[in-house]
This record gives structure tokens, C-alpha cells and sequence, in this order.
């Protein structure tokens, strides 16, 4: 395994040598997708605190990991397997973000992934996505497209059996995969220390016979850079990589949880100072392509996007009872199909 | 017309259905060219190739969970677990998992997905191999279950179960596999879920069972005629969903039961059946449910297995005890 991967340095400046295949106009795409994700987190934060919103796990401080290995995804024919703080991901690869909003409000319908979106549910059941997200890229490549699956998992996902099963397997198969590992630092509130021993996730990848690459997750060009040689390899038969992305999450793990209650404030202080949005926007100015005008204007294009969604969503339809037995089976039980009269008409 | 065991009907099952189903394809341990421990596999891979008959990794979760995938991708696998107790480490796929993704994902996807599980006592396996563990996914609604007693269901059982379009865990019976053969057709026929057979016809009592059981209250059955009984055999053949109007329908014929499975009788599938009856015919019962299972301990050493596990002469002893009275 080479060193972590890195382009672009927390003041803004690229590192010595440093290159990106990511240009100017994709980074400027990247730092819209990253804004949004980051605005929405801070607004649907709100609405949870006034209980207008359901239990909600952010993104902020991750999104240069979350952005920069979507778009190294074509929507048309990949696919996105994700944990459940990859939301903005899912957006990019073409869910509406009144659907994936239409969610956390608890709504049924309006929630389904519609048809022709290559994205699976978001998975609460940590690590149980990998193995399904196995089955599916082995199962595209019998089917016989050149489609890529990118996995999500976290630091702590990869203690999970599932973790490692799924990646004995994809590496047995040479599925067309690529295993995206956040490493944030916190599963809840224990720590990546003691989440495992190894001193690298992505050195895992040996045991399983594929590629290992550790990335600064906070800097969107090298997420970029190593996703997209990922997926190239994934789509011409080279078989999985595992990606690990160091990072840090910003926030805390879901809107429940308090991390005054664990964290070092001088190791959340210092991670404060490599955010992945920041360094992007002091690049930018850099190069006379970002200025308070600038951000001021996309900031108040992207909220309005991010209202319209939230809008849609809460105007969606509710759920009715009768949704409690929706989508169990195609054909369903006559014992079912009573208890449903019991609940619906009061019949037993 | 060809007669088969349980294993060739299951073995002509698979195959037929791979012939005409280009996207239904076999994996789990050792399901290639050895044919799988029991064989029912056998000769698939020769006949349509490493691609669709495939010798996994020894990891129960990620078998399930990657058929989930698979299905999901547009395949129509047929998972085997090499013994149903092996489901254990593989559990949170079965039941939480494919048993809940169609109402995770809002109906968007489905997963036509087949586990085939042996199990059951009476071959003097290892441990862990003969567990009969089927009613812990009755309480994962989402998954169908099914446990076929004979070779003619076992094939009919298994083409509906990869034809649906939903998972169905499919329970075969071991000790039952090469018990002997019987005329089951070739080519696709299918059995529906949700009808229990009558396997006997009888006027005194009803004994209740599933899979290798079945063949246990039978053979009660021919004893209880000396002592002037006539006993019938209910064969419910799934779980889930379950046939209640026979069951309830049979029961109120002969006004006594006695419910016969492998499983530890607490909680076992036996309890829900008793529970069903009390609700729903109550009244046109003669005697009290009863139930024969195994005795709420471990399954033991298999040396032991005989005294463990449901025997002629514990059913024939709850016939009695429900004539009484």
C-alpha cells in the first residue's frame, strides 16, 4: 500500500507534486454538491431539534469523501450501496432529495427509490449492506453490464463479520466493487483506536487478495482521483478495491447522541481546521474563482433547492394504517390479509 | 412414470428449473462437483458450468446476503446452507434482511430468493447439524417457509419457491432424503404454499405435522388401527404461510389433535398451531391439544438422539392420553 493519498492541503495549496484529474469546472461542481450536503445537514439539524424531522446522522465534515467518490460514478449504469450517511451520494446518483427526505419524515410511498435510480436503501443493520452489495456487482457483471458498485462502510462497519465476508467474497469472485470505508474517526462514541489494531483499514485489502488505497478523505481531488482508478479497475474485470478515507465527522453521530460526553474538544478544535468544504473554497480564491459574492450567491441557490425538496416532502403523503402491511409480499397470507381487516375494519 | 427420492426429486427440481430459467443459478458450499454433502446438487455443474453452480467462501451471512444482491441485480439464486443450523451464522440475513427489504425499500425491490436448508435428527450427524430451528423465522415475517415430507412435494415445493418472487427458506428432511422413492413427474410441476395435504384420512384424531415427522405419525398411525383407532395425518407443508381453514377444518372432523415436530416443544411451531385452534375452534374440541416435540434441552450427543427426539411411541402415548378423555 503507497502512503495516504493526498492533492490539495488544508490551507488551500496543493501538495508538492500534488494533481488532480479533477478540473476547475468539477471542482467548482464538487463544492456545490459539498454545500448543499453541508446546508441541509444544518437545516434538517433544526427542524429534528424543533421535531419537525426524525432521527438524522450528518454528514458535516465528510462530504469531500461522500462528494468526491460519487462523482467518480456514472448514474446511468453504477450503482450506490450506502450505510446511511451518504445521502448527498444518493442525490447525486439521481434519488430526489424530497425522496430520501420523504424518509426521515417517516412517509411510505413517497419514499420509494423510484425506478431507474441505481440506489439501494440506506442500511441501520451495520455492515449488512456489504454482503448484498457483493451479490449485486456479481450479479450485474452475470447479467452482463459493465456496471461498478461503490459499498459504503464506516471505521466501525469494518469490525462487523459482514465486513469481512463480503470482501473474502468480492475478492473471490473479482466482483466489480469498490468498498468505500469512511474512517470518521467515532463509531458513536467509541473511538477508531479501539475499534481495531491495525494501524490502516485499507492494509485489510491484503488479506482478501485486492488493493488497499488510504486517502485523505477531506480532500475531495484525491477522493476523486482514487475512486475514479477504483471503478476504472472495477469495470474492466481488475476485481475490488478498498478504499479508506480518513476523516473526521464534525458533528456527532446522530441527532440522539451528545459527544461533549466523550470527545476531546482540543480533537474536534483540530479537526475544525481541515475541513473539506473550507479548503476548497480557499483554493478557489486562489485562483480568483471563489469570493464572498460567490459563495453568498451559491449558498442561497443551493438553500432554495434544499427548501423546494423539504417542501415536497412534507407535502407528501402521509402514511395511512393500511401501509403497516404495504410491501411485505407479493402475495400475501390470508392470515395476513385478516389481520389487515382487524386493523382496518375491526374485524378479527 | 420415473420414481425419485427426496434428493433426485430436489436434484430434478433444481435442474429442470436451470434449464428453463436462464437467471436461476445454485451456490453454497460444496454444491459443485461434489454435488453438495447430501448430493442433491450433483451433476449441476457439469451441466451448466461454474458460472451458475458455485462453490462459495465458508461464511453463512455473506452466502444469503450476497443471493440478496443477486436477486436484486436480476439472478434467481437458490442458496443452500449446508445444515439448517448453520442458519445461525447466518441469521440476520435471512429473517431481518431479505425478509424486510421489500418493506425497507417502499416495494421498489424484491428478492426471488431460495435458501435450501436440511435438517432434522435421526442420521447420527454432528452437532449443530440436526437442529430443527424453522419456527425462529416464522417470527421474520417477509420469509415463507417451507418444509417438505415426501419426494413429490419436495420438487413441486421447490419450483413454486424459486418461481416466487419472494425468499423462501426451504427445510428438507434429512433423515428423509433416500427413505425411499415414489413416482414424481418429469419437468416443471408446481405445489402451492399454504395447502396442507391430507396424508392420511382418519376419523378419531388428527395428528398434525411437517417434514420428516410426517412420516413418524404414519407410521403411528398404522399402529393406532390395532387398538381400534383411527388416527389421520394433516401434512401442513408450509409453515408460511399457513393453511389454517384445513387445519381447523380437520381438527373439528376428528374433535381430537395431537401436534408431532422435531423442534423443542416451547415455543415451536406446535405452540402456534394450539394457540390457532383455541382461537378458532375452540368449541368443537373433545380433548386437549397436545404436542409431542423434542424435550426443551439441546439437541444432544447423537448417541442420545433416539431418546431426544419424537418417537412412535411418544405419539401413540398422546393418542391415548387424548382418547381418554
Amino acid at each position: 500500500m503507497e502512503s495516504r493519498r493526498s492533492v490539495l492541503m488544508p490551507d488551500g495549496t496543493v501538495a508538492p507534486g500534488g494533481k488532480s484529474r479533477m478540473d476547475e469546472e468539477l471542482l467548482l461542481e464538487a463544492l456545490r454538491w459539498m454545500m448543499k450536503s453541508r446546508l441541509y445537514d444544518q437545516r434538517v439539524i433544526a427542524l429534528q431539534r424543533q421535531g419537525q424531522f426524525g432521527v438524522y446522522s450528518p454528514a458535516m465534515g465528510q462530504e469531500a469523501s461522500i462528494i468526491g467518490s460519487a462523482l467518480a460514478l456514472d448514474p446511468q449504469r453504477d450503482w450506490i450501496v450506502p450505510q446511511y450517511r451518504e445521502l448527498m451520494a444518493t442525490v447525486h446518483h439521481g434519488l430526489p432529495l424530497e425522496v430520501i427526505t420523504a424518509q426521515y419524515l417517516g412517509k411510505i410511498a413517497p419514499a420509494r427509490i423510484p425506478e431507474g435510480v441505481n440506489v439501494l436503501p440506506t442500511q441501520v443493520a451495520i455492515a449488512a449492506q456489504l454482503p448484498q452489495a457483493t451479490g449485486l456487482a456479481w450479479g450485474l457483471r452475470l447479467r452482463g453490464k459493465d456496471a461498478v458498485v461503490m459499498a459504503y462502510i464506516g471505521d466501525g462497519g469494518s469490525s462487523e463479520g459482514d465486513f469481512h465476508e463480503a470482501l473474502n467474497l468480492a475478492g473471490v469472485v473479482k466482483a466489480p466493487i469498490v468498498f468505500f470505508l469512511q474512517n470518521n474517526q467515532w463509531a458513536i462514541s467509541t473511538s477508531r483506536r479501539v475499534q481495531s489494531a491495525t494501524r490502516s483499514f485499507a492494509l485489510r485489502a491484503a488479506g482478501y487478495g485486492f488493493e488497499g488505497v488510504e486517502v485523505d478523505g477531506n480532500d475531495v481531488m484525491a477522493v476523486y482521483d482514487v475512486a475514479c482508478d477504483a471503478v476504472e479497475k472495477a469495470r474492466s474485470g481488475g476485481g475490488p478495491t478498498l478504499i479508506e478515507a480518513v476523516t473526521y465527522r464534525m458533528s456527532f453521530h446522530n441527532t440522539t447522541d451528545n459527544p461533549s460526553r466523550y470527545e476531546d474538544p482540543k480533537e474536534h478544535q483540530e479537526a475544525r481546521t481541515r475541513d473539506p468544504i473550507e479548503r476548497v473554497q480557499r483554493h478557489l480564491a486562489g485562483l480568483g474563482l471563489w469570493d464572498e459574492k460567490r459563495e453568498a450567491s451559491m449558498t442561497a441557490e443551493v438553500r432554495e433547492e434544499n427548501e423546494q425538496a423539504l417542501q415536497l416532502a412534507y407535502a407528501a403523503d402521509a402514511p395511512k394504517p393500511a401501509d403497516v402491511f404495504a410491501n411485505v409480499y407479493a402475495d400475501e397470507p390470508s392470515r395476513v390479509a385478516r389481520q389487515r381487516s382487524e386493523l382496518l375494519d375491526g374485524e378479527s | 412414470m420415473p420414481e425419485r427420492n427426496v434428493v433426485e426429486a430436489i436434484n430434478s427440481a433444481l435442474a429442470d428449473e436451470m434449464e428453463a430459467d436462464p437467471r436461476v443459478m445454485v451456490l453454497g458450499l460444496d454444491v459443485g462437483k461434489l454435488g453438495g454433502v447430501f448430493r442433491t446438487t450433483s451433476g449441476l455443474v457439469e451441466k451448466f458450468g461454474a458460472a451458475r453452480v458455485i462453490d462459495t467462501p465458508l461464511a453463512e451471512a455473506s452466502i444469503v446476503g450476497a443471493s440478496l444482491g443477486l436477486a436484486l441485480a436480476g439472478m434467481v439464486p437458490v442458496a443452500e446452507i449446508q445444515f439448517l443450523g448453520f442458519t445461525a451464522q447466518g441469521f440476520h440475513q435471512i429473517g431481518p434482511q431479505l425478509g424486510k427489504y421489500r418493506q425497507r425499500s417502499r416495494g421498489r425491490y424484491h428478492c426471488q430468493v431460495t435458501i435450501r436448508a436440511p435438517f432434522g435428527g435421526g442420521i447420527k450427524s454432528p452437532e449443530f447439524h440436526s437442529d430443527a430451528v424453522e419456527a425462529q423465522f416464522v417470527q421474520t415475517p417477509g420469509i415463507k417457509i417451507v418444509m417438505p415430507s415426501n419426494a413429490y412435494d419436495a420438487k413441486g415445493l421447490l419450483i413454486e419457491a424459486i418461481r416466487d418472487p419472494d425468499p423462501v427458506l426451504f427445510c428438507e428432511p434429512d433423515r428423509l432424503y433416500r427413505a425411499g422413492r415414489m413416482e414424481v413427474p418429469d419437468g416443471g410441476y408446481t405445489v402451492p404454499f399454504g395447502k396442507a395435504r391430507l396424508a392420511r384420512d382418519g376419523d378419531h384424531v388428527t395428528l398434525i405435522a411437517w417434514s420428516a415427522a410426517v412420516e413418524l405419525c404414519l407410521r403411528a398411525a398404522d399402529m393406532l388401527v390395532a387398538e381400534g383407532i383411527s388416527a389421520a395425518v394433516l401434512d401442513l407443508r408450509t409453515l408460511v404461510p399457513l393453511d389454517v381453514e384445513t387445519l381447523c377444518a380437520q381438527v373439528v372432523k376428528t374433535g381430537r389433535c395431537v401436534i408431532v415436530h422435531e423442534a423443542p416443544v416451547s415455543a415451536g411451531f406446535g405452540a402456534e398451531i394450539s394457540a390457532t385452534l383455541m382461537e378458532e375452534v375452540f368449541y368443537d374440541l373433545d380433548a386437549p391439544v397436545a404436542r409431542v416435540g423434542a424435550f426443551d434441552v439441546p439437541f444432544p450427543a447423537s448417541s442420545l438422539e433416539d431418546y431426544y427426539l419424537p418417537s412412535v411411541d411418544r405419539v401413540l402415548a398422546a393418542v391415548r392420553r387424548t382418547m381418554e378423555v
